[in-house]
């Protein structure tokens, strides 16, 4: 990091709130002209929700941080194995995040922990 | 506390009731495994050798964990500004189309004015605008913006200042508690992101996306969220749109 005590501050405001924050800003010069119920709206829906599910694959398959020390196929089995019991708990989000961590956790000391 | 002078169609909560009404919700799980998230956060920014004050301006300005993520990360490989502005903005293009989707329906027709929703527009990230889409349309229009206003503002100050307690109290994060943190969000995104799909595109959309994220990531780098999103929703949009067509 830079020796100015302000630089990091100057970095986060161009490249983080700046870089940032001119998308939502777009989004409402873009969306104040969209009708709720509109073809339009539905597809920019789609395409946000791909969007999101591309965050998600890419925090599970490509995770930074302390993340990347698990296995990756316990990641996968974590996700898939808390998501079906999303499913069966009729859409409870705290059965899907609890089970995915039992079985991260469980798994990871299973195969005796961060290396 | 309702007056008698009150005209009788003013059956809608006040600005302030909804408000309190959006602070209220907050007490929630998602808000539970967004501070969890960000707790996990909290190490690795001290591990990168931020400082608080980097840590909360950073948290409170960009706020949405992957750009969060992606600019710590710059900062600490000494990036150059313009190369951190390129890598941020490239993870931060979802908000764009998320906040178009959100907007119509925050916004009452000749009375939200623009500033408004450009205030508003900062709260947008993956746990509030999932909470909205889901749960707004059952709501009276009126209150949607304050509403939105109580719960996404309230969300951000409550974690951000939970990231501070967490990088003052937590000095050494053991790494699987770490990892087990960082794993809450991509769940919790997975399940609440299918929660929120009234429509047969946004789950189409979504099992696109998943597949197509890594495929992305691999053959696009930089460019892969925002290829994933228009070509996952636009194959799903036409897919499911055509299957209709087909099947009436």
């Amino acid at each position: 990091m830079s020796e100015t005590w302000w630089w990091p501050y100057l970095m986060i405001i161009v490249a983080g709130w700046l870089a940032t924050d001119i998308w939502r800003w777009l989004g409402v010069l873009v969306g104040g002209r969209l009708r709720e119920d509109s073809e339009a709206l539905m597809w920019v829906r789609a395409v946000a929700t791909a969007l999101v599910a591309g965050v998600i694959s890419r925090l599970i398959l490509f995770p930074t941080g302390a993340l990347a020390g698990s296995p990756l196929g316990l990641r996968i089995a974590a996700a898939s194995i808390g998501f079906v019991a999303f499913l069966l708990s009729r859409q409870k989000v705290v059965v899907g995040v609890l089970t995915a961590e039992v079985v991260l956790v469980v798994g990871w000391l299973a195969i005796g922990g961060v290396r | 506390m309702t007056a008698l002078s009150e005209p009788p169609t003013e059956v809608g909560p006040s600005f302030f009731q909804s408000f309190f009404r959006g602070m209220q919700s907050m007490v929630s799980i998602p808000a539970l495994i967004l501070t969890a998230a960000f707790v996990g956060y909290a190490g690795l920014a001290r591990e990168s050798g931020l400082t608080l004050g980097h840590t909360l301006v950073l948290a409170g300005l960009v706020w949405a964990l992957p750009s969060v993520v992606v600019l710590t990360g710059a900062l600490t490989s000494g990036a150059s500004m313009l190369t951190a502005a390129i890598a941020v903005a490239l993870a931060s293009v979802r908000l764009m189309p998320m906040t178009v989707a959100l907007m119509p329906m925050l916004r009452v027709e000749g009375k939200t004015k623009r500033w408004q929703l450009l205030i508003a527009s900062h709260f947008v990230a993956v746990t509030a605008w999932v909470y909205a889409m889901k749960h707004m349309p059952d709501m009276p229009r009126e209150a949607r913006l304050p509403f939105f206003l109580g719960f996404a503002g309230g969300l951000s100050s409550f974690v951000v200042m939970m990231t501070a307690v967490s990088y003052l109290v937590i000095s050494d994060m053991p790494p699987m508690v770490a990892g087990a943190l960082f794993m809450l969000t991509p769940v919790y995104f997975t399940c609440s992101l299918w929660g929120a799909s009234r429509l047969s595109y946004d789950k189409a959309a979504m099992i696109l996306g998943l597949f197509l994220g890594p495929f992305f990531h691999v053959y696009a780098p930089g460019l892969d969220l925002l290829w994933t999103g228009l070509v996952g929703g636009t194959l799903a949009y036409a897919g499911v749109k055509a299957y209709r067509r087909a099947v009436q």
